[in-house]
């Protein structure tokens, strides 16, 4: 990089700092008096009508930005939102967006205003001096880096560190309990998860009710073809619950749903045939990707679809994974009918629901 | 400057004066007002950044004041009637009134999130153009590997910020993020139940997010944007190839007054853009998204810009898990998770140590490249743009199905298929482009600018008129630098004997890697390169005229004779 032989500069050397305090003294005391001449006269910008040109509109923007902060403060006070302060009928979305509108139309154009300002004040009403610097090799001296290796050497030899590994042990061995300290600590952040992602609060007997509604639901009470979202009775208020026990019911025509034996190794995942009449069936509402609500039925294809990632589902073939990341098909909520001939779970879910997990097995 | 051309106001002696006495400033302060700040165009890239994360600290403190961390459930009787007597969290019904009963409170969080959004696409394109300048070469990798680190604390801060409200979009995006979590192998479920306090949702989340958006990872930003700058400061900011620029200075205009003016102007300006985004573009309205519930989800559901990659990526992948002794493995979570974002910020954060290993060249750079000068680079950085567009839009493959009226699995196909063909394909392409770049600048050199004037000779044919190029023109194509080549697999270094570092797998992979590097369109002789200290001829088709010797240690047409 030494030898670099450089081009023309084009760019005059002003007041070059170098690296060490002495000699900017020295550099600026020997450079001053010629460069000084040069530098006096192109303080002030070229051409004087243009800067004063510049100069009128740079004010007028400045002055614009005045009045539109102004009208900034204006809008605030100006415009109320909120039911409170609105009058009774008022549309509180319309005074918001009134209010909105105002305030950053004004603030926009004040700062915009600032802006445009200021850069036509550095581009035309200051001259276009440039400068040029040195710049030296980042790495130091090799006296330099010899001093700094013998004086923390020497330190170190103070310190007695070196030379009494006792010390160095003891206290690599103080440390390390408290370095875990904080890893302690965070121990207390939430429960272990134990077999708690195995479960839901479905049971046996436990109607199931539409999520909206609250209605318990007797198998006459919907027809064939749509997806009804329901929830364990009495749970509407748990989201805590509900994330997990979310059922999907869909009713089909006699003859559509079949439960064929689906192997993953040689763990059987799906056959199981927990309908009522063969023609209701109850499958978890949560994702086995990770766990979005597959929230999406095809009525003609009997698709089930997460809207997340577009796993998809067959639900008249045990909810089996036929596009999509998700490896497993939607676990089925054993269904039985209540003594009052309501729908409600014959037992919890017979595997864990939503996204797989290492200790799922 | 002496005193009959500037005046000194008396303000600066007296108060100064104060200061100097106790601080010893004056010294410094003179240098510090004198630095000089080379001027381009993609220099303001990172400044966006800089700023952004400013007004980012102003609104979010702002916000602060009203938003109420909380999970507890209340039953909403606000301003906004439509969602009357709706069971939410305190958390989704503080951002509520700060929309709708807090004079500006729209505004200012609609300009908080387009800040976001700005912040981490400034990152980004500033990433970008220091890749293809090859601005991060030595002394400048540590500021390189800072950056990656703030790109990816930009996106945690983002995705726990969106996440804070509690609404619909975000919580669905935060179910995915605990979903995510689980899958990880052997630690997932701890992790999950020690973020969330329990199992999803819980009631801890919020205020963890909270906290950790609010102190944790804005003091980290802070920190290493402090450090950035520190570093650029110190090392003196890189300059771009052109007349007058050289390895040894550093030309611009000085910081006083200019880039303090030029960057006050640039703040304000930033700031009104945002501001006008912020008034006209509506942005997250989460009173039409409702309060999360936990089985209810609106489809063609984005998450911001930044995450769209991460959602893409689970996506695009086929259903895959594996039951490894006795425990699930699933691929389909972990290989989205992992994969994508890590080839890219390892790959990011492992290139300029890779381009120095396989090239050889371990001297300072403070004169950037142009893209087509560095082909391997440029093409790796659009093959990696490339690698991340298609993640990015399958992202959104069920807004593009909807669009284009293309069948949604479709989409995703061509999704799986484009992601291994598209960078690939963008690298040759790339080069090539490059090196046809390199051979017009070669013949720039030899036959001059064309101008226009079409005459015709005595002969009949016609020739246009050329000039040569100016000392301007030429001194950019004459930055060119080309790697030396490196001595082959057994070949004798300049002691004669075969370099320890060209024997065995590696030494094969660097060779490999090496002739990638060098190949280049030479600079004929007699227009050399100015800094042609480490010219070296290409060999093979690119070579144009005066092709010359490259076994002479690598050190060719040296001068600008």
């Amino acid at each position: 990089m030494s030898e670099l032989e450089e081009p023309a500069r084009r760019h005059r050397k002003v007041g070059t700092p170098s690296p060490t305090p002495s000699a900017v003294d020295t550099q600026t005391e020997e450079e001053a008096s010629s460069v000084e001449a040069a530098e006096r006269q192109s303080l002030d910008p070229p051409d004087k009508k243009h800067a004063q040109n510049a100069e009128r509109l740079v004010a007028a923007l400045f002055l614009l930005a005045f009045v539109a902060g102004c009208g900034f403060i204006a809008a605030y006070v100006g415009l109320e939102v909120g039911s409170s302060a609105t009058p009774a009928g008022a549309n509180v979305v319309d005074a918001v967006f009134r209010s909105n509108l105002a305030l950053g139309l004004s603030l926009a154009v004040a700062l915009l205003a600032l802006g445009t300002g200021s850069m036509i004040w550095v581009r035309h009403l200051t001259p276009d001096i440039e400068i040029e610097e040195e710049r030296h090799e980042l790495r130091s001296s090799p006296a330099d880096r010899a001093a700094f290796q013998h004086e923390f050497a020497e330190g170190a030899a103070i310190t007695q560190v070196t030379k009494r590994p006792l010390l160095r042990r003891t206290l690599l061995i103080a440390g390390a309990p408290l370095a875990l300290a904080p890893l302690v600590l965070l121990r207390d952040l939430g429960p272990l998860p134990g077999t708690s992602l195995r479960h839901t609060v479905w049971r046996k007997g436990l109607r199931a009710v539409t999520l909206g509604g609250l209605n318990p639901l007797r198998p006459g009470d919907f027809q064939p073809g749509s997806m009804i979202t329901v929830i364990p009775e009495g749970f509407q208020d748990n989201d805590d619950a509900l994330a997990k026990a979310g059922v999907i019911l869909i009713k089909f025509e006699p003859g559509q749903l079949n439960f064929p034996d689906r192997y993953q190794g040689s763990t059987l995942v799906a056959s199981m045939n927990w309908t009522i009449d063969n023609t209701i069936v109850a499958y978890s509402k949560i994702c086995t990707h990770v766990g979005c609500p597959v929230a999406l039925y095809e009525e003609t294809t009997h698709h089930i679809l997460c809207p997340c990632h577009q796993s998809t589902f067959d639900a008249t073939n045990g909810a089996w994974v036929i596009f999509g990341p998700a490896a497993r098909p939607l676990p089925q909520l054993p269904l039985m009918l209540d003594s009052d001939g309501y729908l409600a779970a014959a037992s919890d879910f017979t595997q864990p629901v939503g996204p797989s997990f290492w200790e799922r097995g | 400057m002496s005193e009959d051309a500037v005046k000194i106001p008396q303000a600066l002696g007296g108060v100064g004066g104060w200061f100097d006495d106790r601080f010893h400033g004056a010294r410094g302060l003179r240098v510090l007002m004198r630095k000089v700040f080379p001027d381009h165009w993609s220099f303001m890239l990172g400044e966006i950044a800089l700023w952004s994360f400013v007004i980012l600290l102003l609104t979010g403190t702002y916000l602060a004041m009203f938003f109420v961390p909380s999970t507890n459930q209340v039953i909403y009787h606000g301003s906004y009637v439509k969602l009357d007597g709706i069971r939410m969290s305190e958390a989704y019904q503080s951002t509520l009134n700060i929309s709708f009963d807090i004079r500006g409170g729209l505004l200012i969080r609609q300009i908080h999130h387009w800040a976001a959004d700005l912040f981490m696409v400034a990152i980004m394109a500033h990433m970008l153009r220091v890749f293809f300048t090859g601005a991060y070469r030595k002394p400048r990798e540590v500021n390189w590997l800072i950056g990656i680190v703030l790109f990816t604390l930009g996106m945690l801060e983002g995705l726990f910020g969106y996440s804070l409200p509690d609404d619909q979009l975000s919580g669905a995006g935060l179910r995915i993020f605990e979903g995510v979590l689980q899958g990880i192998p052997i630690v997932g479920t701890y992790l999950a139940f020690f973020l969330f306090g329990g199992a999803f949702p819980g009631n801890s989340i919020v205020p963890r997010m909270y906290i950790i958006h609010v102190l944790l990872i804005p003091g980290l930003i802070l920190a290493l944007i402090t450090a950035h700058l520190f570093i650029m400061f110190h090392q003196k900011h890189t300059q771009m190839p052109q007349y007058g620029n050289t390895e040894r200075n550093v030309a611009g205009q000085p910081f006083w007054p200019y880039f303090m003016l030029k960057g006050q102007a640039w703040f304000f300006f930033i700031f009104g853009c945002l501001v006008v985004l912020s008034t006209f573009a509506q942005i997250n309205p989460i009173w039409l998204y409702g309060p999360y519930t936990p089985l209810a989800i609106s489809s063609a559901s984005q998450p911001d810009w930044y995450m769209g990659i991460l959602e893409g990526s689970l996506r695009i992948m086929p259903s895959w898990e594996i039951n490894f002794l006795g425990h699930t493995l699933t691929m389909s979570v972990l290989i989205p998770f992992v994969l994508p974002l890590g080839i890219i910020f390892t790959g990011a954060a492992l290139w300029p140590f890779f381009e120095q290993w396989a090239t050889g060249d371990k001297r300072e750079h403070h004169i950037n490249d142009r893209p087509r000068n560095a082909p391997v680079r440029t093409g790796t950085g659009v093959a990696a743009i490339c690698f991340y567009g298609v993640l990015w839009a399958e992202g959104a493959n069920d807004v593009l199905a909807d669009k284009l009226d293309v069948p949604l699995y479709t989409i995703t196909w061509i999704a799986r298929i484009a992601i291994f063909v598209v960078p690939i394909g963008a690298y040759f392409v790339t080069k090539r482009i490059c090196l046809g770049l390199q051979k017009h600048d070669s013949s720039m050199l030899t036959h001059g600018v064309e101008i226009g004037i079409i005459r015709q000779l005595p002969d009949g044919a016609f020739v246009e008129e050329e000039r040569p190029l100016t000392e301007v023109e030429r001194a950019k194509i004459d930055s060119k630098k080309v790697p030396l080549a490196l001595p082959g697999p057994g070949e004798p270094d300049e002691n004669g004997v075969p370099a320890p570092g060209s024997r065995g797998v590696m030494g094969w992979a660097r060779g490999v890697a090496n002739r990638a590097f060098t190949e280049t369109v030479a600079v004929p002789d007699g227009h050399g390169n100015g800094h042609g200290h480490e010219a070296i001829e290409g060999e093979g088709e690119h070579a144009a005229v005066g092709a010359g010797d490259s076994g002479e240690g690598g050190e060719h047409g040296a001068g600008d004779h």
